[in-house]
C-alpha cells in the first residue's frame, strides 16, 4: 500500500506540476483580456510537434528551447492580428475565435503530421530508471519532469512577485488605464503575457510528449483538463490554479491506481447486488473506470456551489 | 380615420399573407426536392439537411437568441435520439405499440426533460460561466455513455428497426425517400414552432436578456428563468433532431453526444449567421453539403471548414447571411444592379486566389500521404506530376497575383456597395 501511495503522490506531482504550467498561462491570459483561450492547449500540442520534429535535426534539449520560443511568437502573433481584431465584437466572439483557432490548429497539425500517432520518444540520456523501490521504477525523465516544472514555477512566481516586469503584469491586471497613464505600452503588455503564457503551455508540451503522447487529439484531451483546473481553481487566481492543478494531478493518478468498485465500497456494509439488476452499470463501476470524469464532475459541483472557484474573486 | 384604418388593414393582410407565402412556399419546395433530385445520395444527403437544420436551430435559440454560448449541445441531441431509439426497439420487442413517426416528438420531451435538470443549475449565469458549465457536461456525459451500457450500449451503441411500429397511409419507413418526406414535415413543423418560439414574450426577453440582462431584471423578469425557458426549448428541439436521426440512421452512438457534434453544430449555426433566424438553415444547408459532398473530393474538407469558421469569426461575424442581408438596402434602393460590374470584376482574381490556395494544400497534402513511387495526381480535374516543379510554380503564381489584385481592387468594390447602400450618394439623383 505505501508503494502505491508513494508512486501515485510522485506521479501525481508531476502530472498536476504540468497542469499547473499550462493553467498558469491560461489564468494570467483570463485575468488580462478576460477571454478564456479555447486554444491554449494547442500551443501545448504545437510545442511537442515542434520538438519532436526538431529532436531529429538538433537534439532534445536544444528543441526544449527553440520549440517554445517559437510558439510563443505564434501566439503573439494570434493576440496581436486575431483577438484583438474580435475584441471590439465582445467576450462570447472572443471564446467563439479561441474555438476556431484550437479547431483549425488539430487540423493544420494532422496537415503537416497526419492523424497517427508520433513516435517522440525520451531522450535517450534521461532513459534510465533514477531510483527503484519495492520492485517499481521511477523513470529519470518523470524526475526530469518534475524538475523542469518545478523551476518554471520558481521563475514564475519570482517574476511576478518580485520583479519590476511583473509588478507591472500584475497593475495591468486591475488598473490597465492607470498603467497606460504611466506610459506602459499596455497592448504591448497583453501581446507579451499572451506569447509568452503560449510559450510556457509549449515547454510543457515538449517535456510531456514523450510520456502522453503526440497525436492530434492531445490538445483535447488536456486542454478541457486544464479548463477544469481554471474554473475549479477561480478564474483568474493563479494560487487557486495551483492548488487546483496539484488536487486534480493527485486525484487522478490516485484514482487510475485504485482498483475498486462501486459494489467493493457497499461490499464493505455486507451488502450485495445481483449481477441482472437493471443498474447493474452502476454497481460494476470501477475507481479506474470513472478517472477520466471525476475532473468534469468535481468542476460541474464546483460551478453549482461555487461559482467563483476555490480561490477566484468573481464569477465570470 | 377610416382610410387609415382601412389601409392598416390591407397591410396587414397583405403582411399575412407575404408570411403565409414564406411558408407554403417551403414546403412547395420540400415537397418538390426529391422529384429533382432523385438518387440515392441526394436523398441521403437531404435527410441530413433537415436533421442538421433542426439541430443548429435549436441551437441558435440558445446562442443567437439568448446569448448563451453552448459547447454541449450535442448532449440533448444525441439524449434525444437515445431515448428515441430505445422507443423504437420497445415497439420493435412489442411491449406497447406507438407510431415510428411520433418517437422524434418523445426524443424531444427527454430532452426537454434533461434540458430542465441541467438547465436548472447552469442557466444561473450567462457568459464564461456558461460555456464552461455546458463543455463540463458534454464531456461528463460523453464519458458516462461509454460506462453506462444499458442505456448507451457501450461503444457500438444502440441500433433498432423503424419499419416495425404501425405506418401511416401505407408508409413503412421501408425506404429513405419515405424517411425524406417524414423529416420534411418535422421540418416544418419545427421550424414553424422555433420562429413562432422567437415571437412570444418568452423569446422576445431572451433577446433583452441576452443584450442587458441588468435591465430585464429591473423590468422584472428573472434573467435566470428567461435562460432556462429558452435553454429547454432548445434542449426540446435538439432531442426532436435526435429523434429524426435515430429514425433515419437506425443507430446512436457515443458520437453523436460527443464534443465534435456539439462543435459542428456551433459552426454550421456561426457560418450561416447566428443574428438571424434563417441563418443557422444556411448553415446548416452549406456545412452538410461540404460534410457529404466535398469530403468525397478531398481529405481536407475540416480543414477549409475551419479556415471558412475562422475568417468568418474574424471577418464577417454576422455570416453568411449577414452578407446578403447587407444588400437589403441597395435592394431597397433599385441599385442592385449598379454592383454586379463590381463583383463581377472580383469573381477572377478571388478564383484565382482559392484555386492557387486550394491547388497547393492539395498537392501537399498528397505529397505527404502518397505511397512511393506514385507521382501524379488530380487537382480541379487536371493530373498533374506533384514532383516537378511547375505545378507548384503555377499554384503559387496563381496565389500570389489572385491576393494581389483581390487587394488591389477590394477599395473599388468597397466604395461602389458604399456609393449603392448610402442615401446621400450621387446614385440617388441619376
Amino acid at each position: 500500500m505505501f508503494e502505491l501511495i508513494l508512486f501515485s503522490i510522485l506521479n501525481g506531482l508531476v502530472y498536476g506540476l504540468l497542469l499547473f504550467m499550462l493553467s498558469s498561462g491560461l489564468t494570467l491570459i483570463f485575468s488580462m483580456m478576460g477571454v478564456l483561450n479555447f486554444a491554449h492547449a494547442s500551443f501545448y500540442m504545437l510545442g511537442a510537434y515542434f520538438a519532436f520534429t526538431m529532436s531529429g535535426y538538433i537534439g532534445f534539449f536544444p528543441a526544449l528551447i527553440i520549440a517554445p520560443i517559437i510558439a510563443g511568437l505564434l501566439g503573439a502573433l494570434v493576440e496581436r492580428y486575431g483577438l484583438r481584431h474580435v475584441h471590439r465584437y465582445g467576450h462570447v466572439a472572443e471564446l467563439i475565435f479561441t474555438f476556431g483557432l484550437a479547431f483549425l490548429i488539430e487540423e493544420v497539425v494532422q496537415f503537416f503530421w497526419g492523424k497517427q500517432l508520433q513516435d517522440y520518444r525520451v531522450p535517450e540520456v534521461l532513459d534510465f530508471t533514477f531510483f527503484e523501490m519495492f520492485g517499481n521504477a521511477f523513470p529519470a525523465y518523470k524526475a526530469f519532469m518534475l524538475l523542469v516544472s518545478i523551476a518554471i514555477f520558481v521563475l514564475l512566481f519570482a517574476v511576478l512577485t518580485r520583479s519590476r516586469v511583473g509588478m507591472i503584469i500584475q497593475a495591468a491586471i486591475t488598473h490597465p488605464n492607470i498603467v497606460a497613464m504611466l506610459g506602459h505600452n499596455v497592448p504591448f503588455i497583453f501581446m507579451a503575457t499572451f506569447g509568452v503564457g503560449s510559450a510556457l503551455a509549449a515547454i510543457a508540451g515538449v517535456i510531456a510528449g514523450p510520456v502522453l503522447g503526440t497525436g492530434p487529439a492531445m490538445a483535447f484531451e488536456l486542454g478541457t483538463i486544464v479548463f477544469v483546473v481554471v474554473v475549479f481553481g477561480g478564474l483568474g487566481s493563479l494560487s487557486g490554479a495551483f492548488v487546483a492543478s496539484i488536487m486534480i494531478g493527485l486525484i487522478q493518478t490516485v484514482a487510475v491506481a485504485l482498483d475498486v468498485s462501486v459494489s467493493d465500497f457497499f461490499g464493505l456494509f455486507g451488502m450485495s447486488f445481483s449481477p441482472d439488476d437493471f443498474l447493474v452499470d452502476v454497481w460494476t463501476i470501477t475507481l479506474p473506470q470513472i478517472a477520466p470524469i471525476i475532473p468534469y464532475l468535481m468542476l460541474v459541483l464546483m460551478l453549482i456551489f461555487r461559482p467563483q472557484g476555490l480561490m477566484g474573486k468573481r464569477e465570470s | 380615420m377610416s382610410v387609415i384604418a382601412t389601409t392598416g388593414a390591407a397591410t396587414t393582410r397583405r403582411a399575412t399573407f407575404r408570411r403565409l407565402a414564406v411558408w407554403l412556399v417551403s414546403a412547395a419546395v420540400l415537397l418538390i426536392l426529391p422529384q429533382i433530385f432523385t438518387s440515392g445520395l441526394a436523398v441521403t444527403v437531404m435527410n441530413q439537411m433537415g436533421i442538421a437544420i433542426v439541430f443548429a436551430l435549436s441551437y441558435n435559440m440558445m446562442l443567437g437568441q439568448g446569448g448563451m454560448l453552448s459547447f454541449g449541445h450535442a448532449v440533448y441531441f444525441g439524449l434525444g435520439g437515445f431515448f428515441a431509439m430505445h422507443m423504437i426497439d420497445w415497439v420493435d420487442q412489442q411491449l406497447f405499440v406507438f407510431p415510428i413517426y411520433l418517437t422524434p416528438f418523445m426524443g424531444g420531451l427527454f430532452g426537454l426533460f434533461m434540458a430542465l435538470v441541467i438547465g436548472s443549475f447552469s442557466t444561473r449565469r450567462a457568459g464564461t460561466v456558461f460555456a464552461m458549465i455546458s463543455l463540463g457536461i458534454g464531456e461528463l456525459v460523453a464519458a458516462l455513455s461509454l460506462i453506462l451500457v444499458v442505456f448507451f450500449g457501450g461503444e457500438e451503441g444502440v441500433s433498432g428497426d423503424r419499419t416495425t411500429g404501425p405506418g401511416i397511409f401505407g408508409f413503412n419507413f421501408l425506404q429513405d425517400i419515405e424517411v425524406y418526406y417524414l423529416i420534411a414535415v418535422w421540418v416544418l413543423v419545427a421550424v414553424l414552432f422555433m420562429y413562432l418560439f422567437s415571437r412570444t414574450p418568452a423569446g422576445r426577453m431572451a433577446n433583452a436578456v441576452r443584450d442587458n440582462p441588468e435591465r430585464a431584471e429591473f423590468v422584472g423578469y428573472s434573467q435566470r428563468t428567461v435562460r432556462l425557458i429558452s435553454f429547454c426549448a432548445a434542449g426540446f428541439f435538439a432531442g426532436i433532431a435526435g429523434g429524426l436521426f435515430a429514425i433515419n440512421y437506425e443507430i446512436l452512438t457515443e458520437q453523436n453526444l460527443n464534443a465534435t457534434t456539439s462543435g459542428g453544430v456551433l459552426l454550421m449555426a456561426y457560418i450561416g449567421g447566428i443574428g438571424y433566424f434563417i441563418g443557422p438553415i444556411v448553415g446548416a444547408v452549406i456545412f452538410t453539403l461540404l460534410q457529404t459532398v466535398l469530403s468525397g473530393y478531398t481529405d481536407l474538407w475540416v480543414l477549409y471548414v475551419g479556415l471558412v469558421f475562422l475568417a468568418t469569426v474574424l471577418y464577417v461575424p454576422t455570416g453568411l447571411t449577414g452578407i446578403m442581408m447587407m444588400h437589403v438596402p441597395a435592394w431597397r434602393l433599385g441599385r442592385l444592379r449598379s454592383l454586379v460590374v463590381p463583383y463581377l470584376t472580383m469573381v477572377i482574381p478571388v478564383a484565382m486566389l482559392f484555386c492557387g490556395l486550394v491547388g497547393l494544400l492539395e498537392m501537399f497534402h498528397y505529397r505527404n500521404g502518397a505511397p512511393t513511387g506514385e507521382v501524379e495526381m488530380t487537382v480541379f480535374y487536371v493530373t498533374v506530376d506533384f514532383t516537378s516543379p511547375l505545378p507548384w510554380a503555377v499554384f503559387t503564381a496563381l496565389t500570389l497575383a489572385g491576393g494581389y489584385l483581390t487587394r488591389r481592387l477590394a477599395p473599388a468594390v468597397a466604395a461602389s456597395f458604399q456609393a449603392a447602400t448610402s442615401y446621400d450618394a450621387k446614385g440617388s439623383s441619376a
